[in-house]
């Protein structure tokens, strides 16, 4: 592996309710409480996006009763941040099922978000009802072939948003597949070691939990891709909770939904929207703000578990 | 939007199609309830989704399929040969079960 003597390092936020930051800083990863507010902190050349989750429209359940509602807030929440993201990424499951109108209701709330763009990935719910006909007719333009993955580069990071649920068949888990993983070989050859990555996807592309289903069968295949770089940070949603994992320089965080829980891994007999107190509700849904700050620091590897 | 539990038929066989029967599936906490049913020729299955979370009913091969079912929404296939027909939910493919039909 090449010496890098100059890496990124991120700065991953997440927070519902009172609100919950992760900083990484010097090589440890530690979280705190904050205030939305609180959240920026503007140094030279850094930037931050935001990402947001399974916001499930159509979903009505006792899980969440209004689930335009909380993506509302959520819209909110990404409003009232200063500076405003760079750009929002999805990372899928817009939909409950590809309910009817439910496209719609997402791309008319997410009007009304302040940044610059928005980028997005599809989830299951979005595409298995025609193979992603409709997503792909919505946001595959600009995309791979119109197949709906891409990579663009912002302030010398790179992003790499990957499709990893049109496979979805028989094995229970996410896939990649060949042509993509063959595109990603060599989108990424022509970056530097030190160029910061950063890969999004709906499902998991680690083993969270096979059993349910929380993997992509072919994930390995891409990272080994991305091992050489000096700081890869992989975002993904599908289990709405957050779960974090380093592996040497390759940091892994899945968001919550903004619209429901599910349970801890093996923690219940099945996955599926999570009924808890009202009140408790709101922290359990959410958001992350992602912060890109240039620096010195070495990448942490620590395993965390979120209490 | 209600789903409409359509019949559809697989095959078409006329000549074997036996006696009018009905069977039920049931999908709770992620499961399909027989995970295997053995019906006759001719029978109608019916399935009710239990749970909050929307599941389908797709056919391993392709032969059959239901769109999303929310919450006490139902799909029925009607079996007009005999075999056995591998399905599995589309949104949750480790929920997987079998109808064999003799």
């Amino acid at each position: 592996m090449d010496r890098i003597d100059r890496r990124g390092f991120m700065e991953c936020m997440a927070w519902a309710g009172t609100g919950l930051v992760w900083v990484a800083t010097g090589g440890v990863l530690s979280s705190r409480v904050i205030a939305p507010a609180a959240a920026a902190e503007a140094k030279p050349g850094s930037f931050s996006f935001v990402q947001i989750s399974d916001t499930h429209i159509g979903f009505k359940g006792q899980a969440n009763g209004d689930s335009t509602a909380t993506l509302q807030q959520a819209v909110d929440r990404i409003n009232a941040l200063q500076p405003a993201p760079a750009f929002v990424l999805h990372t899928g499951d817009q939909t409950h099922g590809q309910k009817a109108g439910a496209f719609d209701t997402v791309a008319e709330i997410l009007k009304s978000v302040k940044t610059e763009r928005i980028f997005y990935v599809p989830g299951e719910h979005d595409v298995f009802l025609d193979g992603g006909k409709e997503y792909l007719g919505r946001y595959g333009k600009g995309t791979v072939g119109g197949r709906g993955w891409q990579s663009f580069d912002y302030k010398g990071s790179h992003f790499v948003g990957l499709v990893n649920v049109l496979k979805y068949k028989g094995e229970g888990m996410g896939a990649l597949g060949e042509d993509q993983i063959a595109w990603l070989e060599n989108d990424l050859a022509p970056l530097s070691s030190s160029t910061p990555v950063v890969v999004f996807s709906h499902v998991p592309l680690w083993a969270v939990y096979p059993q349910w289903g929380w993997t992509t069968e072919d994930a390995g295949r891409a990272l080994a891709y991305l091992r050489r770089f000096g700081s890869v940070t992989v975002l993904n949603g599908h289990i709405h909770q957050v779960l974090q994992k380093v592996e040497g320089n390759v940091s892994f965080h899945t968001a919550m939904s903004t619209a429901f829980p599910q349970p801890a891994p093996g923690s219940a007999p099945a996955p599926g929207p999570m009924k808890i107190p009202e009140a408790d509700a709101r922290r359990m849904i959410g958001l992350a703000e992602v912060t890109y700050v240039p620096g010195q620091h070495p990448l942490a590897v620590v395993d965390a578990t979120l209490g | 939007m209600k789903l409409v539990a359509g019949v559809f038929v697989v095959l078409l066989a006329a000549t074997h199609v036996g006696a009018a029967s009905s069977a039920a599936v049931g999908i709770e906490k992620f499961k399909f309830t027989p995970p295997a049913l053995t019906v006759p020729v001719g029978t109608t299955v019916t399935w009710i989704n239990h749970d909050e979370e929307t599941h389908t009913i797709t056919s391993a091969n392709g032969a059959f399929g239901s769109t999303g079912l929310g919450l006490d929404d139902t799909f029925a296939q009607t079996f007009t040969r005999p075999g056995r027909y591998e399905y599995f939910c589309a949104l949750h493919p480790h929920m997987k079960a079998i109808v064999i039909v003799k």
